[in-house]
């Protein structure tokens, strides 16, 4: 079996045993890249020349014998959303388009301590806004299992990256669905962890109180390795909780019993694929199979989850993209003959339509006159989806839904009708209101050979459910191991 | 933003119209607050270093970047609040109030809207001898801007550069009710803010370096009236002498449109130091939405009240409790106490003075007249001469103890203040000791009995005053180092005998 059809946790017992170095890992992979990048089109930038010095690096290790750490020298791709010292960071907007990050972002410094070898960056919806990655400045992102189909977004680059074997884990963001939706769509695993678990710094925002850092991968394993380098306190985000992280892979067993599983009826409702219905009823039956109890709940909010986020979110992305102003880094228009009028130019050339119509949806909702009817009534309905959450929370141990009420659509179908492509989170968004923990694993193929996503939720804090659950519905079927029948060039 | 000129002409000798109208001031304070790093990143805070080299990527607003508290801001926060007799907020947020601008590097101030820190303050200051209080309304945390550099210096008028150290500086903004009524009062009522800031070391409040600085609101309503008139604002001041002119004439210029039967324009106003004058600052869109919400990237933060507690047991002596114990105390006059308080080391100077020589009189008088004389000449402040409490209190024992005159301690002083000697070394190395030795006393006394028998003859007639002129020889004769109690007792005896 080719390398970059491994996983993580089986690489390095091969880099420990020495059966292979980093460095040849590290050029396989460039190998794989340069056979099938023409067709995906995921990375934005590639960084070969400080990946081989990684994977080096990482070589000195092994062959000292030294305790290397998981991801030593395990090729990585990183969404260009993540700040990355010394590297291109465009969150896919003009805008940034020759921005080079003066720092690296706390999970990036997370991820070199541990020895990991970033490939590159991968394409994304500018600014992390979008659920097909069409939204892109640069480039249209294909889905590995079908070239004529988007990868899902906004983090589509580095699900289709990991699917197509051109990087064996990466990193994404999820603020309404980013990680777990692509995920869903291209066959891989996608973790959202707890808002608050992953630390923020160096993440470009888009919505502050909702975005959150997370791994794409092969398995449920390889995840729960990802999650155990990156996650943590950091002081210089307030916003990440000051709790103990667990060692993730201590709480990969196969065996549910005991365990709670809530299906929330408000997610099998009109809208959803039947394909997808029956697939997501049949992973039910699996996990039960492995000891769960299965139970109703309601989460009656849910409806109200879209409106919400679509106040909240562009709210907070219209004052967090203020500072590209072409002031100091980024693009600015030339044109322009007065301050006002560098302002308008700069913004108006720099970003692009869906960006842009956030803004103006986030303005006018902090509007003066408006901000009690939208933004604050906003707060109040997610203060009660999270309430819906915890009520179903005293009962149940994990939530299981559908990821996406579809499989991957076709290129350029949604683009003219953005709340078509809203809808596309229509499962997701609950997850970052409440700020929960939410992964996406492969629970099967719809007649045309598309991806399933089945989703889990689970309490704040509680991703070792998650992941056990997760991991016992591997374990009991073969999903994961599908892959997509590209050819190489 | 166009800039209209509104001026009118007030001649000189022109009557105030304050009979007619009631004048109403509110003041916003702007205080940087002293602390070693800046209110989001660990960037130091240094005034006059080369621009941009205080600098990180939090502070230039960088793409990914997030704020962290500096908890030290938050203590001298509230060390101010407490200062100014406010209550602490037990819960409090950070809010974003959003603007361009090229020196807001984020496109969004971190500062607070609806639940500032500390709220409900006071502060009593003295104007002509009377105490005044003004109510303050709230007290908030906020960070600086940057500071734009324009034409004058880049010698480029169509180019403009931003020097962002300042920007995240830690700035306590101090908002009071319209509770002053005039110029003066709304002076009077800054210097004491300053004064309280500076005793309680959260500000240098130096207004040079811009890091105290004020808006100021006014308004004119008809005497009698309770209801407020339209306001305008003065942005930006640092200095007292331009508030104090440009609230004099706005209250001029919006009386004489009152007087016409016109309208205020609620706006804000440019005051030119040149001219003397305000204009309008007309901004194209007429009210900034600032959008407030509250910052995602902060969590809300509770002020434990024992540590409020703690600051508050901390706080040094206030000038005004400072003031009523120097009265008390030392039996002082208040206007000595007034004097004497306008700067805590000038405060604690007298206080340690009078405590060592124990004689705060003398103390006080010391300070206010030759120590002050000569730290003026010298354009010093108290804690920056040589000369000591314990100086001056061996200065004024030197006298208590008739080793010297009044008369010599004053030549003594400047050479304390020259050379940071002791004045008893001064006094010994000079040889300026009284005369106190009777018998040494007694035959010049003798000579100028001798020498000036017209004198002595009208004393002995019955003219007293005589006898001072008697006096004057014998301290003329000794170079003025004769007790002069003892020769005036010498002077009677031998006289009277």
């Amino acid at each position: 079996m080719p390398l970059y059809e491994l996983t993580a946790h089986e690489l390095h017992e091969k880099l420990k045993a020495r059966e292979i170095t980093a460095v040849e890992l590290t050029q396989s992979m460039y190998h794989r890249i340069g056979a099938v990048e023409e067709q995906i089109d995921g990375y934005l930038t590639l960084t070969e020349e400080g990946a081989l010095e990684s994977a080096a690096v990482a070589d000195e290790g092994f062959q000292r014998g030294d305790e290397m750490p998981p991801l030593a020298g395990i090729p990585i791709a990183i969404k260009d959303v993540i700040c990355t010292k010394g590297v291109l960071t465009t969150c896919g907007s003009k805008i940034l388009g020759n921005f080079v990050s003066p720092y690296d972002a706390t999970v990036m410094t997370k991820l070199h301590q541990q020895g990991a070898v970033m490939l590159g960056k991968t394409n994304m919806d500018e600014f992390a806004m979008g659920s097909s990655t069409e939204n892109s400045a640069y480039q249209t992102t294909r889905n590995p299992w079908n070239l004529e189909t988007i990868p899902g977004g906004s983090s589509g680059g580095s699900s289709a990256v990991v699917a197509a074997g051109a990087a064996i884990c990466s990193l994404g963001s999820d603020t309404g669905g980013s990680i777990r939706q692509p995920a869903a769509l291209c066959g891989v695993v996608g973790m959202k962890p707890t808002y608050g678990r992953v630390s923020r710094f160096g993440l470009v925002a888009f919505a502050s109180s909702l975005d959150q850092i997370g791994p794409f991968s092969k398995d449920v394993t390889d995840c729960a390795l990802v999650l155990n380098a990156i996650c943590g306190h950091d002081p210089m985000d307030s916003t990440s909780a000051d709790v103990p992280v667990p060692d993730f892979t201590k709480c990969l067993i196969n065996d549910l019993e005991g365990v709670k599983i809530g299906i929330p009826k408000e997610y099998f409702t009109a809208g959803i694929d039947s394909e997808i219905e029956e697939s997501v009823r049949s992973a039910i039956a699996v996990l039960q199979g492995a000891g769960a109890t299965i139970e109703e709940v309601s989460l009656p909010h849910t409806d109200y989850a879209m409106a919400t986020y679509y106040i909240i979110a562009p709210a907070e992305a219209s004052a967090n993209l203020a500072r590209y102003d072409g002031v100091r880094y980024g693009f600015r228009a030339t044109n322009a003959d007065e301050l006002g009028d560098m302002y308008r130019q700069t913004r108006s050339q720099g970003f692009g339509e869906e960006v842009k119509r956030r803004i103006m949806l986030g303005t006018y909702a902090l509007s003066s006159g408006y901000y009690d009817a939208y933004y604050l009534k906003a707060q109040q309905v997610r203060t009660l989806i999270k309430s819906d959450f915890d009520d179903a929370f005293e009962k149940v141990d994990v939530v299981v839904t559908p990821t996406s009420p579809t499989a991957a659509f076709k290129i350029g179908e949604r683009t003219a009708d953005p709340l078509q492509m809203y809808l596309s989170d229509v499962l997701t968004t609950p997850a970052n209101l409440a700020g929960l923990p939410g992964i996406s694993i492969p629970c099967g193929l719809t007649s045309d050979d598309l991806p399933i996503g089945l989703q889990i939720l689970a309490a704040p804090f509680e991703e070792e459910k998650i992941l056990r659950a997760a991991y016992t519905f591997e374990q009991n079927t073969d999903h994961h191991r599908k892959r997509p029948k590209l050819s190489s060039k | 933003m166009m800039l209209v000129d509104f001026s009118i002409d007030i001649p000189s000798g022109e009557q105030n119209m304050a009979s007619k109208y009631e004048t109403v001031i509110g003041l916003e304070i702007h205080a940087e607050l002293s602390t070693n790093s800046k209110l989001f990143c660990n960037c130091e805070v240094k005034f006059g270093s080369a621009a941009n080299t205080q600098t990180c990527p939090i502070c230039l607003g960088m793409p990914g970047v997030l704020p962290v508290m500096n908890q030290r801001a938050v203590e001298y926060s509230t060390r101010a609040a407490l200062g100014l007799n406010c209550k602490i907020a037990s819960y409090s947020k950070f809010d974003r109030k959003n603007y361009f601008y090229p020196d807001l590097p984020k496109g969004y101030q971190i500062s607070q809207y609806d639940l500032p820190l500390a709220y409900d303050g006071y502060v009593d200051y003295e104007l002509d001898g009377e105490t005044k209080r003004v109510r303050i309304n709230r007290i908030h945390l906020e960070e600086d801007a940057g500071k734009l550099v324009h034409a004058d210096v880049t010698g480029n008028p169509n180019q403009s550069y931003v020097d962002f150290n300042r920007s995240c500086v830690p700035l306590l903004e101090i908002v009071s009710e319209p509770d002053l009524r005039s110029p003066e009062e709304a002076i009077a009522y800054w210097r004491a803010v300053k004064e309280i800031l500076e005793y309680v070391e959260i500000s240098d409040c130096n207004m040079e370096e811009g890091s105290f600085r004020c808006d100021a609101n006014i308004s004119l309503r008809p005497v009698g009236s309770k209801e407020l008139g339209t306001r305008t604002e003065l942005k930006n001041k640092n200095s007292f002498q331009h508030v104090l002119t440009a609230l004099e004439y706005e209250e001029k210029r919006q009386a004489r449109i009152l007087d016409e039967g016109g309208e205020v324009i609620q706006e804000t106003v440019l005051f030119d130091i040149n001219t003397g004058r305000t204009a309008s600052m007309r901004s194209k869109e007429e009210a900034h939405d600032y959008r407030y919400f509250p910052e995602p990237d902060l969590v809300p933060f509770e002020v434990d009240a024992a540590e409020v507690e703690r600051i508050r047991a901390s706080l040094p002596e206030l000038p005004a409790e400072r003031r009523q114990r120097f009265v008390a105390e030392y039996g002082i006059p208040a206007y000595d106490a007034e004097f004497l308080t306008a700067t805590r080391q000038m405060a604690d100077f007298f206080d340690e003075t009078a405590h060592l020589s124990g004689d705060p009189k003398a103390s006080s008088n010391w300070i206010m007249g030759d120590l002050s004389g000569l730290l003026n000449n010298a354009g010093i402040e108290i804690q920056d001469t040589q000369v000591t409490p314990d100086h001056l209190s061996e200065l004024i024992q030197l006298i208590n103890d008739q080793i010297i005159s009044g008369k010599i301690a004053k030549s003594v002083l400047p050479d304390v203040f020259e050379t940071g000697n002791p004045p008893k070394q001064i006094v010994d190395e000079k040889g300026l000791s009284q005369i106190s030795d009777a018998s040494a006393i007694e035959s010049i006394v003798d000579q100028v009995i001798k020498e000036n028998p017209g004198p002595a003859q009208d004393y002995r007639d019955g003219t007293q005053k005589a006898i001072g002129f008697l006096v004057g020889q014998v301290m003329k004769a000794t170079r003025g180092k004769a007790n002069p109690q003892m020769v005036n007792q010498l002077l009677q005896q031998k006289l009277s005998g």
